[in-house]
C-alpha cells in the first residue's frame, strides 16, 4: 500500500494524480535545498564577497589608469582588451570559489548533521533519505553554478557601468564600451561551461565527498582524501605505474597530460557539445557518481548521531 | 490494526545484546510508558520503531515496515529524541516553514498559536533559546502535527519541574485525544504515573513486565504492615519488602485484598517502587535459578 499515491477513480483525472505525485515529491525536495541555504549562508556570502572584492579592485586600477588609457590613441581596444582579461579573471575567480566552496560543503554536508545531532530531527520528518542525499548533491552541482553564474553576470554589469562612469568622468567615448563589449555574448558559454564541467564532469568528485561525508566517524576531510593516496601509492610501488594519479588529474583538470603546452585549446575543443557528450569518460564517471550517490543513501540511513 | 506490533525484536551492537527478543503489541489509543535501568535497551527499542536502526525480528508500526518505509511512516508518526535535535542554526520561522513545507499533516497556525504562549520570538534562532524553550519549540511543532502515533525519548530531560509539568500538561490537554498513540521512556517515572494507560518494563533488553494500569491497580498492592501482623503477611509471599521510618512496606502480586487489609493499610504502588521491586524479584529469580 503506498499512501503516496492518490486513489484515482476516473481515468480523466489521471494526470492530475500525476501532477500531485510530482508536487509531493518535490515539495521535500524544495524544501530541503532551501533548508541548505539557511544553514549553509556563506554559500551565497561568499560568491557575493568575491564579487564585490573583485568590483573595488577593478574601480581602483581603472581609476589609477584612466589617464594614460585616455590619452592613448586606440582608447577604445585598451579598454575593451582591459575589460576582456578582467572578465576572465572574474569568471576564473568565481569557479575557483565555486569550486572551494562545493568541495567543503560536501565534505560536511552528511556529517555535520550527525556531530549536532539534528540528524534526528530531519529524519523525524517525511523526507527520505534520497532527497536528502539528492538535495544536497543539487547544491555543488546546480545550485552553486547558477549562484556563480548570476552573480559573475551582476558583477560583469557592475563592473561595465562603474568602467562607463569612471572613463565619461575623464571625458571619452563610452559608446564604444557598450557596443564592443563581449560580456553581452560571454554569458551563454559561460552557463555552459558551468553546467558541463561543474554540474556533469565533476559530479563523481562531489558525490565521493558526499559518501564520504555521510560515512565518516570523524576527520571527514582526512578519510576523503586518504584512499586516493592510498591507492597511487600502492600502485607506484606494486607496478611503478601511476594511472591512478593520471585518472585523477584528468578528472581535476580536464585533460590527460599537463605537460601539452596546447592544453588551453584542447581543453576548451574537449568542451564542444559533441565532443563533450561523446566522451565516454563523461559517462563512466556519471555512472560513479551514481554508485557513490546510491551508497551515501544508504549510508545516511543507517548511521546516527556521533 | 494495532499500532505497533513487535514479534523476536532482536539488535545486537557487536557482541553486546541491546533487544533480546521482543513481543510487544500496542493498541492504537494508549499511553504506554517504558521503563528500565540504564543500558536496558529504551532507547534501541524506539529506534528500531522509528525506522533509525535495522533489526531482527518482525516490526511493524501502523503496518509498515520502519526499516524500509521510514519516510512514509514519519507521515503518522512524530518523535522527540532524548537530547536537543533542533539544529542550533535554525531560526524558529525556518523551522515552521520546513516543517510546513515537508509535512503534510502539519498545522502551521496551531504551531504558531502554542508558541505565543511562550516567551519565544519567531525571529530568534535556537541557539539562542533556552533549553526549556528549545523543548517548548519541540513540542510545538510536533503537536501541530497531526499524527497517530508520538514517540518520546526522555523528552523533558534536563528541564526544570516547571516545564516537565506544561510539557505533560499541554501533552495531555491539546493533544492526546484518544485515537493518537503515545509511547514514552522517561526516569522521572512518578510523574507519568497519572499519564500513563499502560506500562511496560524492559530490562537487559527483555520484556519484564507489560500490563495496563488498570491491571497494575488490579494486580499489585502495598500494604504498611502492622508490625505484629509482619510474620503473618510474609506467609502470603510478598514479591518485595522494604523499611521505611521503622514500618515494614510489602508489594503483593495477586493476593486477594480482603486479606491484605486485615494486615495494614493498602494501597496500589507507585509506578518507582513497583519497578525496583519487579527489577529486584527478577534479579532474585535468576539467581535462583543459577543456584
Amino acid at each position: 500500500m503506498n499512501a503516496q499515491s492518490t486513489p484515482i477513480t476516473e481515468p480523466s483525472f489521471q494526470w492530475e494524480g500525476y501532477a500531485a505525485r510530482i508536487s509531493t515529491a518535490a515539495r521535500p525536495l524544495y524544501w530541503s535545498i532551501r533548508r541548505e541555504l539557511w544553514e549553509n549562508r556563506y554559500l551565497y556570502m561568499a560568491p557575493l564577497a568575491a564579487g564585490a572584492v573583485f568590483l573595488s579592485g577593478v574601480m581602483v586600477n581603472m581609476i589609477a589608469m584612466r589617464r594614460r588609457i585616455a590619452a592613448s590613441s586606440d582608447y577604445a581596444a585598451q579598454v575593451q582588451g582591459l575589460l576582456s582579461s578582467r572578465y576572465e579573471l572574474l569568471a576564473g575567480l568565481m569557479m575557483a570559489t565555486a569550486l572551494i566552496l562545493s568541495i567543503f560543503y560536501c565534505l560536511d554536508a552528511l556529517y555535520g548533521e550527525r556531530r549536532d545531532r539534528s540528524i534526528l530531527f530531519w529524519k523525524s520528518l517525511p523526507v527520505s533519505d534520497v532527497t536528502a542525499v539528492i538535495s544536497k548533491l543539487s547544491i555543488p552541482v546546480l545550485v552553486l553554478p547558477l549562484l556563480g553564474f548570476g552573480i559573475t553576470l551582476a558583477t560583469e554589469y557592475l563592473m561595465l557601468l562603474v568602467s562607463s562612469a569612471i572613463f565619461a568622468g575623464s571625458g571619452v567615448s563610452i559608446t564604444g564600451l557598450w557596443t564592443q563589449a563581449s560580456v553581452l555574448r560571454i554569458p551563454l558559454i559561460w552557463l555552459y561551461h558551468l553546467v558541463t564541467v561543474h554540474g556533469l564532469w565533476y559530479a563523481p568528485l562531489y558525490a565521493w565527498l558526499l559518501l564520504v561525508s555521510a560515512w565518516a566517524p570523524r576527520a571527514p576531510f582526512m578519510w576523503a582524501l586518504l584512499p586516493p593516496f592510498v591507492i597511487c601509492g600502492v600502485e607506484k610501488l606494486a607496478f611503478n605505474t601511476s594511472y591512478f594519479l593520471n585518472l585523477l588529474q584528468y578528472r581535476f583538470m580536464g585533460s590527460r597530460s599537463m605537460q601539452s603546452h596546447d592544453h588551453a585549446q584542447d581543453f576548451m575543443a574537449s568542451l564542444l557539445p559533441h565532443h563533450f557528450f561523446s566522451n565516454p569518460d563523461l559517462w563512466t564517471g556519471l555512472v560513479v557518481a551514481a554508485v557513490f550517490l546510491f551508497a551515501a543513501v544508504r549510508m545516511r540511513r543507517s548511521r546516527g548521531p556521533i | 490494526m494495532s499500532c505497533i506490533e513487535a514479534r523476536g525484536l532482536r539488535k545486537a551492537f557487536g557482541t553486546t545484546v541491546a533487544l533480546d527478543g521482543i513481543d510487544l503489541r500496542v493498541e492504537e489509543g494508549r499511553i504506554v510508558g517504558i521503563i528500565g535501568p540504564n543500558g536496558a535497551g529504551k532507547t534501541t527499542a524506539l529506534n528500531a520503531m522509528l525506522g533509525l536502526i535495522p533489526y531482527q525480528g518482525e516490526l511493524r508500526v501502523l503496518g509498515r515496515d520502519p526499516w524500509k518505509e521510514r519516510d512514509l511512516l514519519m507521515r503518522d508518526v512524530c518523535f522527540i529524541a532524548d537530547v536537543a535535535v533542533l539544529p542550533r542554526w535554525i531560526k524558529v520561522s525556518q523551522a515552521l516553514d520546513f516543517v510546513a513545507g515537508v509535512h503534510p499533516r502539519f498545522d502551521r497556525a496551531k504551531a504558531e498559536d502554542f508558541l505565543a504562549k511562550t516567551s519565544i520570538s519567531l525571529e530568534r534562532r535556537v541557539k539562542h533559546l533556552s533549553k526549556g524553550m528549545v523543548a517548548q519549540l519541540h513540542l510545538a511543532l510536533i503537536m501541530a502535527i497531526d499524527a497517530r502515533l508520538l514517540v518520546l525519548d526522555e523528552p523533558t530531560l534536563g528541564l526544570d519541574i516547571l516545564f516537565r509539568k506544561q510539557f505533560y500538561d499541554s501533552l495531555l490537554n491539546d493533544y492526546f485525544d484518544r485515537s493518537r498513540t503515545i509511547i514514552v521512556t522517561t526516569h522521572q517515572v512518578e510523574e507519568l504515573q497519572h499519564i500513563l494507560t499502560d506500562l511496560l518494563f524492559i530490562e537487559r533488553g527483555r520484556v519484564v513486565l507489560s500490563c495496563s494500569m488498570d491491571e497494575v491497580e488490579s494486580r499489585y498492592m502495598e500494604v504498611t504492615v502492622n508490625p505484629d501482623q509482619v510474620a503473618a503477611a510474609r506467609t502470603l509471599k510478598p514479591i518485595y519488602e522494604r523499611q521505611v521510618f521503622g514500618r515494614t512496606i510489602l508489594m503483593f502480586d495477586r493476593v486477594e485484598r480482603g486479606r491484605l487489609m486485615q494486615l495494614g493499610e493498602v494501597r496500589t504502588p507507585n509506578i518507582a517502587d513497583l519497578f525496583v521491586a519487579v527489577m529486584e524479584n527478577q534479579a532474585r529469580v535468576a539467581q535462583g535459578a543459577a543456584i
